[in-house]
């Protein structure tokens, strides 16, 4: 559906544009730089995470640009990438982690090398009033607490199973801990967002979710519990241009939008870390590559 | 009670003939075909209707025989049915869909009956509720679901207290199918029940023959082919439940993770199992229908004859 709706979104985008030059009177010479010839949709895959900031800047990316609109498909990352492989046609992905991005220029659908633009932090979320009575990481594995997650492949999935390993490692926690807390997992949700709004209706007593999931919305239903600051793991989030863009201009410009001051500012303001901070408990070196999860 | 008969008009024994499902032979059909083809030589109208259903027939067709094919051309269907996830889709899909059909069959049966056989106060509204989780969007149904059963909802905190949790479990699966795929059995056996001769169950009243041995031995037998039809459309209804299971039961394999939601979790990790599930699923719908055209076809003929 995703595809047709893009090759709707294509042609309308291209009647669009021939009625535009049409009327339009024609520029003396259409110069080859981006600021005037950026027009038109750019549609943007963005991990479910990214929801509020991704619109407060398309719509500040559409003001700043005259004449464009800003189209977004929120999901988890892998879910974008998988369906991105499936041939769905879009400008711009942004994923939440490297692995979805790094598998996505595998397979051939990048135009470009992808850019860091922001960071992430996690932390432990708990209904406001927190039934489970969690206060730290190692309440996770009390049994009979509920917890939700996200399928293995999704971003928040794989950064949960890290932390958890990295627990592990941990003697305070054993290592049987990533095992005790599995036990307690009742649902592998679709994405971060479901994630947190299982949390948010009291379904799940605990998930471990960005830190920006917590948004203003949630704040009377969702609090956040601080991960241990020794086992702080940060969220890296690539964005690059897709080989099969239709609009690559358009793309392009929003690229630079977000890695700008402006796309910046209202990240942060969303609660992302910037991409070039690196907090003192930042991953050192590549992240451990992760295997092909529990599932399978 | 002996004039019970005369609310109910009297209809041939013929649950509504399934024009889709059941040509009773196959010569007619090759008779219809032999008509249009002469029609379409003789004047050129038809060729917009069947151009009309050969698009159908392709937009119906290609997804099938898609997933086949591709399943035929890439997979080993076989090594990739014996993964632990496609496994523990398909034994909880076969648990959960064999409850919710005993749920449905023992809440479902006596509504039926009741509105097949007796006018009462709010029978009407009774028969609009049935039809309303057929008309409802699946997301509804599960929300619905999760506001009346869930930790926070209406009737939360009683179950609670009583030390049940029904969002997140396989119970949850088996209420989210129920709920969805009820009506089609309670339809189906409101029709069978309708259709059934009521001089048949007053001649066992008669003979001094117990209301509930006429039930099992009159009108059940009489009735089976619509109840056995209806069965089997609630059944396939339930398996291919999705939308209010994800959202009342989450996904979890082996516990709430049933064949649909298995197949929409690997697709973004394992299309190779997405598909193997998927071309299951083809194939016991294909059976079914066969099995819906066994069961309604010999009572067509009948009813024809």
């Amino acid at each position: 559906m995703i595809r047709w709706s893009a090759a709707l979104l294509a042609l309308l985008t291209g009647l669009l544009l021939a009625c535009r030059s049409a009327l339009a009177p024609p520029t003396a010479h259409p110069s080859p730089t981006p600021t005037t010839t950026v027009s038109g949709e750019v549609v943007v895959f963005a991990a479910a995470s990214l929801t509020d900031a991704f619109k407060e800047i398309g719509a500040a990316f559409s003001a700043t640009h005259p004449g464009t609109t800003v189209t977004f498909n929120f999901g988890a990352s892998s879910q974008l990438r998988a369906q991105l492989e499936q041939g769905a046609r879009a400008d711009v992905f942004a994923s939440a982690d490297q692995a979805q991005m790094e598998r996505a220029q595998q397979a051939g659908l990048l135009a470009e090398p992808p850019r860091v633009f922001a960071r992430n932090r996690l932390v432990i979320a708990v209904p406001r009033d927190n039934p489970g009575g969690v206060q730290t990481l190692r309440d996770l594995a009390r049994p009979g607490l509920r917890l939700v997650t996200a399928a293995p492949e999704v971003p928040i999935g794989v950064y949960t199973q890290q932390l958890l390993d990295r627990a592990a490692q941990d003697p305070a926690y054993g290592p049987d801990f990533p095992a005790r807390v599995g036990a307690n997992i009742v649902s592998r949700e679709p994405n971060v967002r479901q994630v947190v709004a299982k949390v948010a209706l009291g379904e799940a007593d605990a998930a471990i979710v960005y830190q920006t999931d917590l948004t203003p919305d949630l704040a009377d239903k969702v609090r956040p519990v601080a991960l241990p600051e020794a086992l702080t793991l940060i969220a890296t989030y690539p964005i690059a241009l897709l080989r099969q863009a239709p609009n690559p201009t358009a793309g392009a410009a929003f690229i630079a939008f977000v890695l700008g001051p402006d796309g910046q500012t209202i990240l942060q303001h969303w609660g992302f870390l910037p991409a070039g901070d690196t907090p003192t408990r930042a991953l050192r070196g590549p992240l451990p590559r992760p295997d092909r999860g529990p599932g399978g | 009670m002996a004039d019970r008969g005369h609310l109910v008009p009297s209809r041939p024994a013929r649950p509504r003939p399934a024009p889709a499902l059941a040509p009773p032979t196959s010569a007619p059909r090759n008779r219809s075909l032999v008509t249009i083809v002469r029609a379409v030589g003789r004047s050129g109208a038809l060729v917009p209707l069947l151009l009309s259903a050969g698009l159908f027939a392709v937009l119906v067709l290609a997804p099938v025989v898609a997933i086949v094919a591709r399943v035929l051309l890439t997979g080993d269907l076989l090594a990739v049915l014996g993964r632990p996830v496609v496994i523990a889709a398909l034994r909880l899909s076969l648990l959960t869909t064999t409850l919710s059909l005993g749920l449905t069959l023992l809440l479902g049966t006596p509504v039926a009956y009741l509105l097949a056989r007796y006018r009462f106060p709010g029978r009407t509204l009774l028969d609009s509720l049935i039809d309303l989780p057929i008309v409802l969007p699946p997301a509804v149904a599960g929300l619905g679901l999760l506001m009346a059963f869930g930790r926070r909802g209406l009737f939360g905190p009683a179950l609670e207290a009583l030390g049940l949790t029904l969002s997140f479990t396989t119970a949850a699966v088996v209420v989210a199918q129920t709920f969805v795929a009820a009506p089609f059995y309670v339809r189906a056996a409101r029709a069978a029940f309708l259709a059934v001769d009521q001089e048949l169950e007053r001649v066992a009243h008669t003979l001094g023959v117990s209301a509930w041995a006429t039930f099992w031995r009159v009108t059940v037998p009489v009735a089976l082919p619509g109840l056995v039809s209806g069965a089997l459309m609630s059944w396939a209804r339930a398996l291919g439940e999705f939308g209010a299971t994800i959202m009342v039961a989450g996904s979890f394999p082996g516990r709430t993770q049933t064949m649909p939601l298995a197949i929409y979790a690997a697709l973004e990790s394992d299309l190779e199992a997405a598909l193997a599930l998927a071309a299951l699923l083809v194939l016991v719908s294909l059976g079914l229908l066969g099995g819906l055209r066994r069961v309604t076809g010999p009572l067509g003929e009948r009813a024809d004859a």
